[in-house]
C-alpha cells in the first residue's frame, strides 16, 4: 500500500458497493459510490481541489490569499481543508438553517463562516458571496456554480472511476446542486457511450422558493447553462425529504452510513429501476452520515424527522 | 379532461390567492395554455410570448420536470398533477 505525501492525495478513487438488495427489478443492479470516503467527507473535496488547483495554476491565486465561497457546507468543508494544508485563508458564505457539524467542520479547519438568511437557502448565499467579493475585489472568488474547474474535478476523476470500476454501466444517477457531478460525470460516459442515461434528482424547493419576489430572481448555475445541461440529463426528477429520509434508513439496513440526499439519490435509482427492463445504475453517494447525526434521521419518528428536514439544507 | 395545477406562492395572487387550481388540457402545454386563460394575471410568466417555457419556471408532471419529457407535448392524465416552481440554486453545493 502506497503512503500518501498528504491527505489531499487521499482525495478520489471512491469505492462502488453493490446495493442490488434494495432493487425493485432482478434484472438491475443499483450500485453506489461512496463520496464519504474523500478526506473531507464528502464528494466535494474533489471539486475543492479542483477549484483551487486550476486557480494556482492559471495565477488567479496567489500564495496567503483569502477566498470567498457560498456553500450549503460541503464545498466549504473541501475548501477549508484544502486552504488549511495549502495555506489559504477562507471565508464560506453559508445559510443559517444548516446542520450543527457542518459549522463545527469548517471552523476545525480555520474557516471564517458569514451567515446567509436560511429563508433564502442557496440562493441567497450565492447573492451575498456576489456581493461580498465584489466590495472586496482583494479576496478571491472562485464560484464554484460558474467554475468549469468544478465539472472538470468529475470528467477527469469521478467519470473515469465509474467507467473502469462499471464499464457495463448503463444509468448514472446523482443530485443536483451546483450542476457539476452531472455534467463532468455525464459527458465523460456518454463520450464513452452514449446510451448511457444521465438521471439527475432535484431537491425539493420548499421554502426556498417562497422567498422570491419574482421569477427572474431563479437562478439556473452558469455552468449548467454554458456546458449544456439541458441537453446532457435524460430525466430530471425531484425527491422529497421524507422519501430521501425513508430511503436513508433502507441503505441503513444494509450497513451503509450516508447522508441524506444519498437516500434521495436512491430514491431517484428505484424510480428508475423500476421503469428499465434491465441495466446497471451507478448511484453517487456524496456524503456519509456523519454531519446529519443531529437531525435525527434514523432513529427520530418519521414525520418529525421530516418536517425538521424541511428546515434544515440537507442536500 | 381537468388537471389540478400547483402554483408556487409567487404566482398565487394572480390566480386569485389559491395554491392549486384545476383546468383542462390533454397535454402540459395545453394545460399551461388554458391556465393563463382562466388566469389573465399569469400571462407572460410561465409561457413566453412564443409559446416556450419562461427560463426560470420549471413545470412537473407529478414528480417529473416535463424538460425531460416531451416539453410542453407531455401527455397528462386524469390522475396527474402538474407543478409549477421557479427554478433556484440546489442543495449541498
Amino acid at each position: 500500500m502506497t503512503i500518501a505525501a498528504n491527505v489531499l492525495e487521499l482525495i478520489g478513487n471512491t469505492p462502488v458497493v453493490d446495493v442490488s438488495s434494495l432493487s425493485p427489478n432482478p434484472d438491475v443492479r443499483i450500485l453506489l459510490k461512496l463520496e464519504g470516503a474523500n478526506p473531507g467527507g464528502s464528494v466535494k473535496d474533489r471539486v475543492a481541489l479542483s477549484l483551487i488547483e486550476d486557480a494556482e495554476r492559471s495565477g488567479v491565486l496567489v500564495p496567503g490569499a483569502t477566498l470567498i465561497e457560498p456553500s450549503s457546507g460541503n464545498t466549504g468543508i473541501g475548501l477549508a481543508i484544502v486552504c488549511r494544508v495549502k495555506g489559504y485563508h477562507l471565508k464560506v458564505v453559508l445559510p443559517a438553517n444548516v446542520s450543527v457539524e457542518r459549522r463545527q467542520l469548517l471552523e476545525l479547519w480555520g474557516a471564517e463562516i458569514v451567515e446567509s438568511p436560511g429563508s433564502e437557502g442557496s440562493n441567497g448565499a450565492v447573492r451575498l458571496a456576489q456581493r461580498l467579493a465584489a466590495e472586496h475585489p482583494e479576496w478571491t472568488f472562485l464560484y464554484q456554480y460558474g467554475n468549469p474547474a468544478n465539472p472538470r474535478a468529475h470528467y477527469e476523476g469521478t467519470g473515469p472511476e465509474i467507467w473502469r470500476d462499471v464499464p457495463g454501466v448503463t444509468h448514472f444517477v446523482a443530485g443536483l446542486g451546483t450542476s457539476g457531478t452531472l455534467l463532468g460525470v455525464g459527458r465523460y460516459l456518454k463520450e464513452q457511450n452514449p446510451d448511457v442515461e444521465i438521471w439527475a434528482v432535484e431537491p425539493p424547493s420548499g421554502e426556498m422558493v417562497d422567498g422570491l419576489r419574482n421569477l427572474d430572481d431563479g437562478y439556473i448555475p452558469p455552468i449548467f447553462e454554458e456546458l449544456g445541461g439541458e441537453k446532457l440529463l435524460d430525466r430530471k426528477t425531484v425527491v422529497g425529504p421524507r422519501d430521501s429520509i425513508l430511503w436513508t434508513r433502507r441503505l441503513a439496513d444494509v450497513g451503509i452510513f450516508a447522508g441524506i440526499s444519498t437516500g434521495a439519490a436512491m430514491a431517484g435509482a428505484y424510480r428508475c429501476a423500476q421503469q428499465i427492463e434491465s441495466g446497471t445504475i451507478v448511484v453517487l453517494s456524496p456524503d456519509g452520515g456523519w454531519k446529519y447525526l443531529s437531525t435525527g434521521a434514523w432513529t427520530g419518528d418519521i414525520d418529525e424527522v421530516t418536517e425538521r428536514a424541511k428546515k434544515v439544507i440537507y442536500f | 379532461m381537468s388537471v389540478e395545477v400547483r402554483l408556487p406562492t409567487l404566482l398565487r395572487p394572480a390566480a386569485g390567492g389559491a395554491p392549486s387550481t384545476s383546468v383542462e388540457g390533454a397535454t402540459v402545454g395545453e394545460v399551461l395554455r388554458a391556465l393563463e386563460v382562466a388566469h389573465p394575471g399569469l400571462a407572460g410568466q410561465v409561457l413566453t410570448a412564443d409559446g416556450e417555457l419562461h427560463k426560470f419556471v420549471n413545470v412537473y408532471l407529478n414528480d417529473d420536470d416535463v424538460r425531460y419529457l416531451d416539453r410542453l407535448d407531455t401527455k397528462v392524465g386524469a390522475d396527474d398533477v402538474v407543478s409549477i416552481l421557479p427554478a433556484v440554486a440546489g442543495g449541498a453545493a
